[in-house]
């Protein structure tokens, strides 16, 4: 039978030689499909939210950011439980399920909340974990049904589905604001609708996977959820991951400069995330593709120095025209998060066992958001201290060092390793008591 | 097909999946398009004007009905349930001296806000379209200063912190100042230069050159005073905002932070302006509004309804600390008195 080939350290990714020619695995286009619906339906929510708890509810902005940064970190330990979870016994398909049916029921009960505060909370909340549940768990699915050769292309081919219903989701939800002169009730129930329909699309066209059948299940090799760390090469990755996560001052710095250096008119800001989302979207297909051939490991480090253009850009004292200085940054933000996100993921999903993939995945994932969390606090710290232009000084030095970083701790090969344990071969599966 | 692991069989073979999937999305969008075309039917299509009877002729209590979205009256010492309706569409209402101005949220992919000027028979005399979502609206006594506060998303620090932007226009010469902003401040005697600053909630004296607005930097709130001629302002205290000066000029109304309950942080407050004496109102429960005096003894300002959701209502309470909140107008918001 053919089993898994990650956790293969015996080899680098080999050249795709037919990975041009080959389809894109039925389980990634499926998953990218569910992505993209649960992204227009989440999406549709997050754009009118605002409008909805200041003007519909006389909310305070002070309530409503106390409302959004609600559960954020919370978020974290929940993602680690579910990639935990989802690894024992397999059930990544039935704890994705669970995040996504979570995300589609919150609307429901943004419906029902009417103006109360706590039951918008409690919606959001759930909104949120429901999130934090299934991400790990899908990602570890993608990694299972790709063959190892063409992971980043099955992220990237994922993610650019997944960013097409992000940039779906506002229309919709304006149209339907239009069209019902603001009836926000109407843009709850469709968007619950249309979660539903993901939440039945991963039902019917996402296989559950089983595990091989030598592979005993009782006994995950990731005895703890932090069972992944064990391995020196995805310990390396993490770290690396975080390292880099604690230089990226985060998305909406970077509008903010952007604004601040144009002096754009307040009302164009929510199109400049569009505009980086567009570019990603674009990208990230290539990007995957690019990262199965070259090993990952680059296209991440230069993903970032195209962070570090950013951050460059916004120090150069251009006065041109303001194209000049929107158009190449929203571009490298988008070439930021095509070569980064995806292949980050396709970088650590070579190096997972297959029994420990969501759990790997999630505590990969938690600790990149947790340094990008901090990284925007200091940044924000700084520039409340310093000013924007020293603040970003001392960004770009920080992303400089966390380079150097990255190159030294990110794994050449998978087989640079050393002492890195064997495949799981599924001869002689290798119990560890945990 | 590269799949790892041969999946479980499928309980449903591919035409079943199919058959499922195309009842659900039948099912899901007969759902969805039902609602939607109810909510279009529930909003009467009316958007916007006045209805030619309905003008502005004290003395009334003018609000915005929560019920219609517009402007309606009834009379000062009310009782509840003879109101007129038929108002201009406004998310926010104020009017004074024979001009009104009302917000109307104008939603999008950029929320943008109409600050509708009107005149005494609500007839549109000016509008200008910013960038934003509505809060604050305020005319002079006069009827020709009027001030108008909207939230811009992402002009701050935080991601989801709300920015705001306040704007003033002399309807007199016509001048409109986009934002505030600029205005040279002096906190605790010093020249405060901070990128920060956000202005809100202004409230004009009589002579429609002074005013108070709510200014927020580093983090602090200060009640500040404003020159419109000498174009300065000066913070007086900390912990003031949404000022609303008194018909008298002597006494403004305030939200004073008390908790750092994110529900209902803050209380009603009066300040008198020549002791500089502040004392709480007696209604006790948390208010996020910019109160609205009725007359020299009685302040307006809206609470959430009982009824959740969109709804809120008018309460009333004497200015000098005593007596009750006096529910005046069920389902209404921005009350203001029309002499």
């Amino acid at each position: 039978m053919y089993l898994a080939t990650t956790g293969r350290r015996d080899t680098s990714a080999p050249p795709s030689t037919g990975g041009a020619g080959r389809r894109v695995p039925g389980t990634v286009l499926a998953l990218g499909t569910v992505s993209l619906v649960t992204d227009i339906s989440s999406e549709m929510v997050t754009a009118v939210l605002p409008l909805y708890l200041v003007l519909g509810l006389g909310l305070s902005p002070l309530q409503f950011g106390f409302l959004d940064g609600l559960f954020n970190g919370g978020s974290a330990v929940v993602r680690l439980l579910a990639g935990h979870a989802a690894d024992r016994g397999h059930r990544h398909k039935r704890v994705a399920g669970i995040g996504y049916a979570l995300s589609a029921c919150s609307r429901l009960g943004l419906l029902l909340a009417g103006g109360a505060a706590t039951g918008i909370a409690a919606a959001l909340a759930t909104d949120r974990i429901g999130k934090g549940i299934r991400t790990a768990p899908r990602d570890a699915l993608i990694t299972l049904s790709s063959p190892p050769d063409a992971l980043g292309r099955s992220f990237g081919v994922h993610r650019a589905m997944d960013t097409t219903g992000a940039l779906l989701g506002p229309l919709a939800a304006f149209a339907l604001l239009g069209a019902t002169a603001d009836a926000y009730d109407a843009v709850f129930v469709v968007s619950f609708c249309v979660g539903l329909l993901g939440v039945l699309l991963l039902v019917l066209y996402v296989p559950g996977h089983r595990p091989a059948p030598s592979t005993p299940v009782s006994t995950p090799r990731t005895g703890k959820a932090f069972g992944a760390l064990r391995d020196p090469a995805f310990r390396r990755i993490v770290a690396a991951a975080a390292l880099l996560g604690a230089a990226t001052i985060g998305d909406a710095f970077v509008y903010l400069l952007l604004q601040r250096r144009l002096n754009l008119p307040v009302g164009w800001f929510p199109l400049l995330p569009l505009g980086a989302a567009a570019c990603y979207l674009v990208l990230a297909v290539p990007a995957g593709r690019i990262a199965d051939r070259a090993g990952r490991r680059l296209p991440f480090l230069y993903g970032h120095l195209a962070l570090l253009a950013v951050y460059t850009v916004l120090l150069a004292p251009a006065d041109g025209p303001p194209l000049l200085l929107l158009v190449p940054v929203l571009a490298l933000l988008g070439v930021f998060y095509a070569t980064t996100d995806g292949v980050l993921m396709a970088l650590a999903g070579s190096v997972l066992p297959p029994d420990g993939s969501a759990g790997g995945l999630a505590l990969l994932q938690t600790g990149q958001a947790l340094s990008r969390m901090l990284a925007a606090a200091g940044f924000g710290a700084a520039w409340t201290v310093w000013g924007p232009r020293p603040a970003l000084w001392a960004a770009t030095s920080v992303l400089l060092a966390a380079l150097a970083g990255g190159w030294a701790l990110l794994p050449r090969t998978a087989s640079d390793a050393p002492g890195s344990a064997e495949p799981p071969g599924d001869q002689n599966p290798e119990r560890r008591t945990a | 097909m590269t799949a790892r692991f041969p999946g479980p069989p499928n309980p449903l073979g591919p035409r079943a999946r199919i058959a499922v999937l195309v009842a659900a999305v039948l099912l899901l969008a007969a759902g969805s398009v039902g609602y939607v075309l109810h909510s279009e039917a529930r909003s009467d299509g009316q958007r916007g004007a006045a209805d030619a009877s309905f003008t502005l002729d004290g003395p009334a209590l003018y609000f915005r009905d929560t019920a219609t979205g517009r402007v309606a009256h009834q009379p000062l010492a009310g009782t509840r349930g003879d109101r007129t309706t038929g108002g201009p569409v406004c998310d926010r209402f104020h009017a004074a001296g024979g001009t009104a101005l009302c917000l109307r949220a104008k939603p999008g992919v950029l929320p943008k806000t109409y600050a509708i000027v009107l005149d005494r028979r609500l007839r549109e005399v000016r509008r200008i379209t910013v960038p934003g979502i509505p809060t604050r609206a305020r005319v002079s006594a006069s009827g020709r200063m009027l001030a108008w506060t909207v939230f811009a998303t992402g002009d701050s620090y935080a991601t989801t912190a709300f920015s705001t932007r306040t704007a003033v226009l002399d309807l007199r010469t016509g001048y409109l100042i986009k934002s505030i902003e600029e205005i040279p401040l002096t906190i605790d005697g010093a020249r405060h230069h901070a990128p920060d600053v956000n202005y809100w909630g202004v409230t004009f004296a009589r002579d429609d050159n002074r005013f108070y607005a709510t200014v927020s930097t580093k983090g602090r709130t200060y009640l500040v005073e404003g020159d419109m001629k000498n174009w300065s302002a000066t913070a007086l205290r900390q912990n003031a905002e949404c000022p609303s000066l008194s018909p008298d000029n002597t006494r403004i109304a305030f939200k004073k932070k008390l908790s750092g309950d994110p529900a209902a942080p803050w209380r009603l407050y009066v300040l008198d302006l020549r002791t500089m004496r502040e004392w709480p109102l007696a209604e006790t429960r948390g208010v996020d509004d910019q109160a609205a005096w009725l007359d020299d003894g009685t302040i307006a300002y809206a609470l959430p309804g009982a009824g959740g959701g969109r709804t809120s209502d008018i309460w009333t309470v004497p200015a000098d600390g005593t007596g009750a909140p006096h529910k005046a107008v069920a389902g209404g918001s921005s009350p203001v008195a029309v002499g």
